[in-house]
């Protein structure tokens, strides 16, 4: 086994088992914090897979940002009471065997879809990936898909909007 | 070298997951990170198949998905707290005043 | 680094609704209270000076900005409608507003922002455009259905909608991205191309096709994912309802067929039989359950689905004649739906009472005119001869029967048949029964004589011409639509 390889298993167990754990925790702190890690780890995975730029917003925007977000939440409502409710819904066989079903689907369509040829092992470095990832993908977000990449202001714009409407303190002149 | 099918049983292993906890949990907060879980496998998705083919139009993709990712969070838990002042829970089974 | 060039037009429409939306929430700070329905007017015109821009598209065909948006006739013939949606929208949720205290200018800012998504749904070209669109609007939806705050049911139908709404991206994009996976490529035309070289792997094409379905089956609300759709629309505010049962789900009707018209069709046959069976269920499903609600708003949500599976008929035909009349139903299918939202949204009472079927009883004495719509919106939605819904109806299974989908047909022509029962509920109510004969005593400030704006007014009557003008005159509009099913095709 190469080294590449001991850490893929390494990261891809941590992501796996935190990633089981926040489904699995009652606290919602806990599902919080063990989601924060599998985070960690996929961003270990994507320095992996030469995506240096993703993994650093995938530490600053996701853990940095949206996380900070879930546990500030967390922390405003009222945590004694959301904890000690009952952990799973009563469908859960049912949502058990659909998942079961759902992940043997892919996994089929995964391991034999990547037998063929079309679909060899990663091996070597790329020439172009390596150098320079966060410039290459600054440089196609300006040129490429500008369009997509303005649009996006509108969508945070809609968002903070949307936000602010909607948890801000009730005012006076509401009903 | 690690072949890319590992990294994409490892991306769909995540998306179960994140399906199974959005169907059995109970609590609003936790449905919603198991949706970001969802969302992270979607990119490790992306991402390998980038690196495979050698084209970084994938890892663009994860980039804007991520700012979804984002956008949602705010305005998702933002409803979450409009909806907790007026009832004062996060679990699911409480979200009952429309009935069939 | 150049910086390529930013063409001004082909986006034009989208820029002046955003500027708009930007500027009613500026001036809001500015406007004193009693002069805020201003703004409402503002955005109004907003929409009136996007509708002028698009008439500028049309001289503007072809790709730009490498290939992430194409204006053809499509885009524009989607552009006029979301656009007349949300005019229509605006008007009508003028006097709703005010009523429930909740007249803030970000409801039209958001309305104009989701529109401006719809927009670059119907135009994209691209899958990276098409979901962006649709984050755009759906985000600005989960906020507009949850925009009486302090309302619990507003609350629930926000959280459902947010909840599953998010989910079902996940599937769109884990589909997405299988399909980048197998084709390289997320641009439409490109993966069409893939697909016919034959080279590519067919299983990940598959499953990514069917995480894409999902994702718009979700969107468009057909089944087996349409179990969302009766309590976001019943706890959504009365004009949001209307306006996501029509706007929204043509934005995702107009992404499903780019989709899966341009993209797609070497696959055509396999994806063919999941809408068949989705069609059916989709009706049968609505059209059972319509029957059985006292809710109005919730009995039109069923309504709506079982429309989205009539819709479905005319895109399992695959032809060109199918996806026109697809156009000219959700024009169709917008007006009437809009106009029986805006009638509910006047007789109900503050604080969204009086929305029951039974709660109808005496509009006819009391309102003739009002109820007079009401008949001829309910009766559209039926298919009744004479209005836009018959025609639109005609068109659409006359496409699924040239293309010898007769089981189909009547399956749908028995649907609409059963859907008559539901439609007439309330016109009974409202002329053959007394008020207060359910057995509710109302309270006499319920009584009041109705106080209907001049706004609302409007939208009834624009409404009516329109399902009148479509049912008698349809070909117009069903020729352009033809013209741009062609261009898809």
């Amino acid at each position: 086994m190469t080294f590449d390889q001991i850490l893929f298993y390494c990261l891809a167990a941590i992501a796996i088992i935190s990633a089981l754990m926040v489904i699995t925790r009652r606290n919602p702190v806990h599902s919080a914090m063990f989601l924060i890690t599998t985070l960690f780890s996929v961003a270990g995975i994507y320095l992996q897979l030469h995506a240096e730029f993703l993994a650093a917003v995938q530490v600053i925007v996701y853990v940095g940002g949206i996380m900070v977000l879930f546990l500030f939440v967390i922390m405003l409502v009222n945590l004694e009471v959301v904890s000690t409710e009952r952990r799973f819904n009563k469908q859960w066989i049912i949502a058990l065997i659909a998942s079961a079903v759902l992940l043997v689907e892919f996994g089929y369509v995964i391991v034999r879809g990547g037998k063929s040829s079309l679909l060899p092992p990663v091996t070597g470095p790329a020439q172009d990936l390596t150098r320079k990832n966060s410039e290459q993908i600054g440089l196609m977000l300006y040129q490429n898909y500008m369009l997509p990449f303005e649009i996006a202001s509108l969508l945070l714009l809609v968002a903070i909007i949307g936000a602010v409407i909607l948890a801000k303190r009730r005012l006076a002149s509401d009903k | 070298m690690v072949p890319l099918n590992y990294f994409l049983i490892l991306a769909a292993i995540l998306f179960c997951l994140g399906v199974i906890g959005f169907v059995m949990k109970r609590n609003l907060i936790t449905m919603f990170m198991s949706i970001e879980l969802m969302l992270n496998s979607v990119n490790l998705t992306f991402v390998a198949f980038s690196r495979h083919i050698n084209v970084l139009s994938g890892q663009i993709f994860v980039f804007f998905v991520m700012v979804i990712a984002a956008a949602e969070a705010a305005v998702g838990l933002a409803i979450i707290v409009a909806f907790y002042r007026n009832r004062e829970s996060l679990n699911v089974d409480e979200v009952d005043r429309m009935k069939l | 680094m150049t910086l390529p060039q930013v063409p001004i037009l082909p986006i034009l429409p989208e820029l002046i609704l955003t500027l708009f939306g930007i500027a009613v929430m500026l001036f809001d700070p500015f406007t004193a209270k009693p002069h805020k329905s201003w703004l409402s007017s503002l955005a109004f015109i907003g929409v009136l000076a996007a509708l002028a821009g698009n008439v500028l598209l049309l001289a503007a065909e072809g790709e730009y900005y490498n290939g992430m948006i194409i204006v053809d006739s499509f885009s524009v013939f989607f552009n006029f409608l979301f656009l007349i949606i949300a005019g229509l929208s605006i008007l009508a949720s003028r006097q709703y507003l005010v009523r429930e205290g909740v007249n803030h200018s970000e409801y039209y800012g958001l309305l104009l922002f989701a529109t401006v998504g719809m927009c670059f749904m119907g135009g994209a070209n691209e899958l990276i455009m098409i979901f962006i669109g649709l984050e755009i609007t759906s985000i600005s939806t989960y906020v507009l259905a949850g925009f009486r705050r302090t309302d619990l049911k507003s609350n629930e139908a926000a959280i459902k909608y947010f909840l599953l709404g998010s989910f079902a991206t996940a599937f769109l994009l884990y589909g997405i991205a299988l399909m980048y996976g197998a084709t390289h490529t997320t641009h439409l035309s490109q993966i069409s191309s893939a697909l016919l070289t034959g080279r590519i792997d067919l299983r990940l094409v598959l499953a990514g096709t069917a995480l894409m379905m999902v994702g718009f089956s979700f969107k468009v609300a057909t089944a087996p994912f349409q179990i969302w759709t009766p309590d976001v629309y019943e706890g959504a505010p009365i004009p949001v309802t209307g306006w996501m049962s029509v706007g929204p789900k043509a934005a995702g009707f107009a992404a499903f067929l780019r989709v899966f018209f341009v993209a797609l069709p070497a696959l055509d046959q396999k994806w063919f039989w999941v809408l068949w069976v989705s069609s059916v269920l989709t009706m049968t499903i609505g059209n059972t359950a319509a029957m059985l609600q006292s809710n109005i708003k919730r009995m039109l949500a069923y309504s709506s689905i079982a429309h989205a599976g009539y819709i479905l008929v005319a895109f399992a035909a695959l032809t060109p004649n199918g996806i026109a009349s697809i156009m000219f139903y959700l024009l169709a299918y917008s007006v009437m739906n809009l106009g029986a939202f805006a009638v509910i949204s006047a007789w109900s009472l503050s604080g969204e009472r009086r929305v029951t079927i039974d709660e109808f009883a005496g509009l006819g004495y009391r309102q003739p005119w009002l109820a007079a719509a009401f008949t001829v919106f309910l009766l559209g939605l039926t298919g009744i001869p004479l209005t836009a819904g018959f025609t639109g109806k005609f068109f659409m299974f006359r496409a699924a029967i040239n293309s010898k989908l007769y089981w189909l047909t009547i399956i749908a022509l028995l649907n609409s048949a059963a859907s008559l029962y539901y439609y007439l509920r309330p016109t009974i109510a409202m002329y053959m029964r007394e008020p207060g004969e359910s057995g509710r005593t109302s309270a006499p400030q319920d009584s009041a004589p109705l106080q209907i704006s001049m706004a609302t007014k409007v939208v009834i009557a624009v409404s009516v011409l329109a399902v009148f003008y479509l049912g008698l005159f349809p070909s117009t509009i069903l020729d352009f639509a033809q013209s741009s099913a062609f261009l898809v095709h």
